[in-house]
């Protein structure tokens, strides 16, 4: 049992290697990251210098919205491109499990979300300079409310590169898919009262307020999870059906 | 071994192939031949796990591939048709990742990366891109993938499609190297290559296997036409018309060239030699023989007669 999970994970770890080496061999991950960066870097100055907040968060609540593009970028190629190339077929027929593959395939997507959220430190730093009452609780989960909306936004990008063979629709789809969760909170009113609980609990927006609150509770971190495993689950399940039709 | 049981798949509503079914002895090397859309590919899709049959199974040494997939897929090399490959990749990396995705690395590597260096003539590209090479050399990285870790069954897809005639030549030469201690299959819409490769050939035809043997077994079971030609002088209309007449299963096709030559064509099933007796009537008929050739059925008119459609355009 043991034996296996080392194995599994180093499987993982390959295909993980494999991900991040071609993100950086394509243009498509360097242009992404900067275009985020300098998206964000603008939000974090205008907040910054002319409404003259000391804290990240205009950078906070302009990232989920910069992720609706940025993130079905990453994800649209993972297993898309490897369809369309025909590559897929030396990948399944390596003596790898289709969920190691899937999963190293998405964690190589969330690092490269890390990384750009990384960059954002710059402006974190900036602000240890010059800002003063800095909460850095609310900072610290501010962003690890970050990365678990890049999370479940990425495992909804790999899903739906998984179920065509096409990046452009799989951008779209990613898009539309990951539009819906982003929206969901925003348009609560228009739902009838019976409903709107459910919808808010479904959404991301509702969840990540009460993390970047710096309050970590489980309820959330549940959700969160629960999402990604089932978006990731969804797409070995795809994965699988290929060798049936 | 490897037992091919009944395999029959459908894409949606089309058939690609129908109850094939065939064995594979360990160090054998099988030729799989048919012409374009036999199944060729989808039955070795199957074999290596990719797809999925709607009916049927495959075993590897009495193990269902369906239930050891992941145990299996290791002991196989797989080139597929087209020869896939990540193109923005370094020929070296390639190999790296298709060995560690087997467990090969450190010291293990290296030994083995010598060994496809040697075999598949890839040291001079080992660092370059395989998109910039040129389709021999996309070729040789393939099969040095798919031989990384020196696995008892080898699986190749057309191997030589898209080669050079020396390139061809070098490919088969390497099969056949491998044969020797591997258990092979290679897939092929051309005889040739497959004779020239091969133990034992299974031929299949829309989906269903219509021949399975080595060449000699094939050709014994095979009813073919043998074609003798004859160029003679002094043939006279009503001499040619008895010839016919003498040899019933003979048909006659005649042509007049210059200077009272004749050319006859002659066909009759094989398993009978009847150039004596032909010889005997052309003496008789007082014409001077001055050229007879034969020409035995071949392997290609068994081929030819086991999958060109009956009354289609090729046939
Ligand atoms: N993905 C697919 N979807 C639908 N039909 C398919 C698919 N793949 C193959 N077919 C059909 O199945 C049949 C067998 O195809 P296959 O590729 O196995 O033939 P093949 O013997 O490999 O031919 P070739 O020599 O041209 O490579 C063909 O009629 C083909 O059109
Ligand atoms: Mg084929």
């Amino acid at each position: 049992m043991r034996d296996q999970l080392q194995i599994s994970a180093r499987h993982v770890a390959i295909i993980f290697r494999k991900e991040v080496g071609s993100f950086f061999n394509s243009p498509v991950a360097y242009i992404t990251l900067v275009v985020f960066l300098l998206i964000s870097g603008w939000f974090f100055s205008s907040s910054f210098f002319l409404i003259n907040e000391s804290d990240l968060r205009g950078l906070f609540n302009i990232i989920p919205t910069i992720y609706l593009f940025f993130i079905p970028a990453i994800t649209m190629g993972l297993i898309a491109r490897e369809k369309s190339t025909g590559t897929m077929e030396l990948l399944v027929t390596l003596p790898l499990e289709d969920w190691e593959v899937v999963t190293g395939k998405y964690l190589a997507a969330l690092s490269l979300i890390g990384v750009g959220l990384l960059y954002t430190f710059v402006h974190f730093i900036t602000l240890t300079f010059v800002g003063t009452n800095i909460d850095l609780g609310a900072i610290f989960t501010g962003y690890l409310g970050l990365l678990l909306v890049g999370g479940v936004y990425a495992a909804a990008g790999i899903f739906c590169s998984a179920v065509t063979g096409n990046q452009i629709t799989a951008f779209i789809l990613g898009f539309l898919i990951v539009f819906v969760f982003f929206m969901m909170d925003k348009v609560l009113f228009f739902i009838p009262g019976f409903m709107a609980g459910t919808v808010q609990y479904i959404s991301v927006d509702y969840h990540l307020s009460n993390i970047s609150r710096g309050v970590i509770d489980s309820r959330n971190l549940i959700y969160f999870i629960t999402v990604i495993a089932v978006f990731l689950i969804l797409t070995v399940r795809v994965l699988e059906i290929r060798k049936w039709r | 071994m490897i037992r091919v049981e009944n395999l029959t798949k459908y894409y949606g509503d089309v058939c690609a192939i129908k109850e094939v079914d065939f064995t594979v002895h360990d160090g054998e090397i099988l030729g799989f031949l048919g012409p374009n859309g036999a199944g060729k590919t989808t039955t070795l899709r199957i074999i290596t796990t990719y797809l999925a049959p709607t009916s049927g199974a495959v075993y590897i040494d009495d193990l269902d591939i369906a239930e050891h997939s992941a145990e299996l897929r290791a002991r196989i090399g797989y080139l597929p048709e087209l020869n896939p490959l990540y193109s923005e990749m370094p020929a070296y990396d390639l190999l790296v990742f298709a060995a560690s995705a087997r467990a090969i690395t450190g010291r293990r590597f290296k030994e083995a990366l010598g060994g496809v260096m040697e075999t598949c003539g890839v040291r001079e590209v080992l660092h370059r891109p395989v998109g910039e090479l040129s389709k021999g050399y996309r070729q040789r990285v393939g099969l040095a993938m798919a031989m990384i870790h020196d696995p008892e069954i080898l699986i190749m897809d057309e191997p030589s499609a898209g080669l050079d005639p020396n390139q061809i030549a070098e490919i088969r030469a390497l099969i056949k190297e491998l044969g020797k201690e591997k258990t092979v299959i290679i897939s092929s819409h051309i005889l040739q290559e497959v004779q020239a490769m091969a133990d034992r050939m299974v031929i299949l035809n829309k989906g269903q296997v219509v021949a399975d043997g080595t060449t000699t077994e094939l050709m014994a079971g095979f009813q073919g036409k043998a074609q003798l030609t004859l160029e003679v002088k002094n043939a006279t209309e009503d001499s040619v018309q008895g010839l016919a007449v003498r040899f019933p299963e003979i048909r006659v096709q005649d042509q007049k060239l210059q200077d009272g030559v004749s050319r006859l064509e002659l066909e009759y099933p094989t398993g009978q030699d009847l150039r004596e007796q032909i010889f005997g009537y052309a003496v008789e008929s007082s014409w001077v023989v001055l050229e007879m050739s034969r020409r035995q059925a071949r392997l290609e008119d068994l081929f030819r007669s086991l999958t060109v459609e009956e009354g289609g355009a090729l046939a």
